[in-house]
């Protein structure tokens, strides 16, 4: 992995409104959570942060903000640690886990205890409660809200010091279809306005609506960095789900042909890739093979991405499949 | 659905105003504890405690003075039964602190204070004054109130019992009974720091100021006297004691080697948040 660097010089101006993650390892215990992970994040584009569970998004963004120490390397938003801001919270609004509020406070005291540190305004504390949409249970106690009113009232703390850059660690987790719309549209917004957003995920689906930008890891390293349209383009590969009595003479023929994989669904499907439907449906005709099904496929996103980081899930379900 | 609309950032070009300072972190300090309502009814516990159970004592004592037994009598101290109070008073002043320090790591709060403050030292010091103030505010009038009042029901004794404000090491003891508080408010702050969880550290406090001197004063002799008086609690309430012995610290050294105690508790508390990751 190269180091940022040796890939941009220690000083590049540019990295005033950034975040950038050099050389990044963070070890609890034995256990390596993030390993040696180098990468940018620019303004004005929404960069997603995608994985598997487990991957180490959570904990990268822990250190970004200086809740936990890297055991080695740095991460730097504008220029600086996080914690060697003046107003850091007018540097970096960050959500990290919903709830990370104490139960017995309302919305809105909640959101002025932090604004307080930093001599924000109540006024900013009402505007930023108006914009997340929880204006009418400010007075509530946070302990009775909902996974998605939680989430809102976090990313209200992110935005309370208006500021240039954004982390958001699953900001959809909980919330509800108009909720859902409502954090893509507000992420575009914020990279809109030139802020540097960075929002993790574990689903491909999710970011491919928001993101501009993709940083993949799996099991703590970069798999990825690249734009989403690079991703889909590279990641995406072609299958073809064929269905006939004849499955063995099929795949043997077919297989002959071309340099193919064949595959048993459990449905009793053969899915091909690295060939078209029209050879296969060729090779069948010519062969007296009945076919009763011959069915292009376009990967899906969520395949491609699980294609991609199948070697680093942590965790597998076994779901009895023989091929 | 609720519109989008984000000011443009105005805060680049005056970073100084919004710079985190300690006086706006005592300010958020002093709005996490008025904004929960545990802070008000601990807080409540406290100065009724404080305030009102010496005067039960007393008035109870100055009713029943003429059918008491003489021992009894000889056994009822006007000044410091008037303060009895503070053994509840400490439990929950110390159960305040640590709802203060743990209620912040038990909800997850804490992610969000050390965000805000990611330096972490300076809510370690806003807790402390604010909590400390609390302390004095609350309970210099709690024991004021406690000693007064109580002093007032002894005057209708037959033969008056009740002691008075210029007696020497009235002050002190009075005063002092609220300063004790005041030691045990900072105490529970470090050691709800270092344990981060309310259960333990309220095991721990009790540990410390009750169950201690206990098992201490069950010691051989020889031993206990030379241990007992240099425990936490024992050194701090030597600031109540009317004469000193052998067995107790002297008031003020007393009270100052458990501000010791405490210091060191914080001073170790202040590290570990330093160094732990949130």
């Amino acid at each position: 992995m190269r180091k940022f660097h040796e890939l941009y010089g220690p000083d590049d101006e540019s990295t005033t409104r950034m975040i950038v993650v050099d050389g990044l390892t963070k070890k609890y215990g034995d256990k390596v959570a993030v390993d040696d992970l180098s990468f940018i994040v620019q303004p004005g584009i929404v960069t997603g942060f995608l994985g598997p569970n487990g991957a180490g998004k959570s904990t990268t963004m822990r250190v970004i903000v200086g809740l936990d120490a890297a055991t080695k390397g740095s991460a730097t938003v504008n220029g600086k640690k996080y914690a060697d801001h003046f107003a850091p919270m007018c540097e970096v609004g960050a959500l990290l886990e919903a709830k990370a509020v104490h139960t017995g406070r309302t919305a809105q005291n909640h959101l002025r205890v932090l604004a307080a540190t930093t001599g924000v305004s109540a006024k900013r504390v009402d505007d930023v409660l108006e914009l997340v949409g929880i204006s009418d249970v400010a007075k509530k106690r946070a302990g009775g809200f909902s996974l998605g009113m939680g989430q809102r009232l976090g990313i209200a703390s992110a935005l309370l010091g208006d500021p240039a850059t954004v982390i958001l660690d699953e900001p959809v987790n909980g919330l509800d279809p108009e909720g859902i719309l409502w954090v893509r549209e507000l992420l575009k917004q914020l990279a809109h306005e030139g802020r540097t957003v960075f929002v993790s995920s574990h689903l491909m689906s999710e970011m491919a609506l928001t993101a501009d930008h993709l940083i993949v890891v799996g099991r703590g390293k970069l798999i990825a960095d690249m734009s989403v349209a690079d991703f889909i383009s590279k990641a995406s590969s072609d299958v073809v789900l064929v269905r006939t009595p004849d499955p063995v003479r099929l795949m043997e023929i077919v297989s002959h042909a071309e340099s193919v994989s064949a595959i048993h669904q459990p449905d009793g499907r053969i899915a091909f890739s690295g060939v078209t439907s029209e050879v296969i449906g060729d090779l069948a005709l010519a062969n007296n093979i009945a076919v009763h099904e011959l069915t292009p496929k376009q990967a899906s996103l969520e395949e491609a991405f699980m294609d991609l980081t199948r070697d680093s899930v942590e965790y597998h379900a076994t779901t009895g499949v023989t091929p | 659905m609720t519109a989008v609309v984000t000011a443009p950032s105005a805060q680049s070009t005056e970073p100084d105003k919004r710079r985190v300072t300690q006086s706006r972190v005592i300010k958020s300090e002093f709005l996490k504890a008025s904004t929960l309502r545990s802070t008000y009814i601990v807080l409540a516990l406290a100065i009724a405690a404080m305030a009102g159970i010496g005067i039960i004592i007393c008035w109870t004592t100055a009713m029943e003075w003429s059918h008491m037994r003489d021992r009894h009598r000889l056994h009822f101290n006007p000044l410091n039964d008037s303060l009895g109070g503070f053994e509840l008073a400490q439990l929950a002043i110390g159960v305040l602190g640590i709802l203060l320090v743990g209620g912040e790591y038990s909800t997850g709060m804490i992610r969000a204070s050390l965000s805000a403050v990611p330096k972490r030292l300076p809510m370690l010091w806003g807790k402390l004054v604010v909590f400390v103030t609390i302390t004095l505010v609350t309970m210099i009038p709690s024991v004021l109130i406690a000693f007064f009042v109580s002093q007032k029901t002894l005057e209708n004794t037959p033969i008056p019992i009740h002691v008075s404000w210029s007696t020497p090491t009235v002050p002190r003891i009075v005063i002092g009974t609220a300063l004790y508080l005041t030691v045990i408010a900072a105490f529970s702050i470090g050691l709800a720091t270092i344990l981060r969880s309310i259960a333990g550290a309220i095991a721990t406090l009790v540990g410390v100021i009750i169950v201690l001197p206990a098992i201490a004063s069950a010691l051989p002799q020889t031993w206990g006297d030379r241990i007992n008086k240099f425990l936490p609690s024992n050194a701090g309430q030597a600031i109540m004691s009317i004469q000193s012995d052998t067995q107790q610290m002297t008031p003020w050294r007393g009270l100052g080697l458990f501000a010791l105690y405490a210091v060191g508790v914080i001073a170790i508390g202040a590290v570990m948040l330093r160094r732990r990751d949130a």
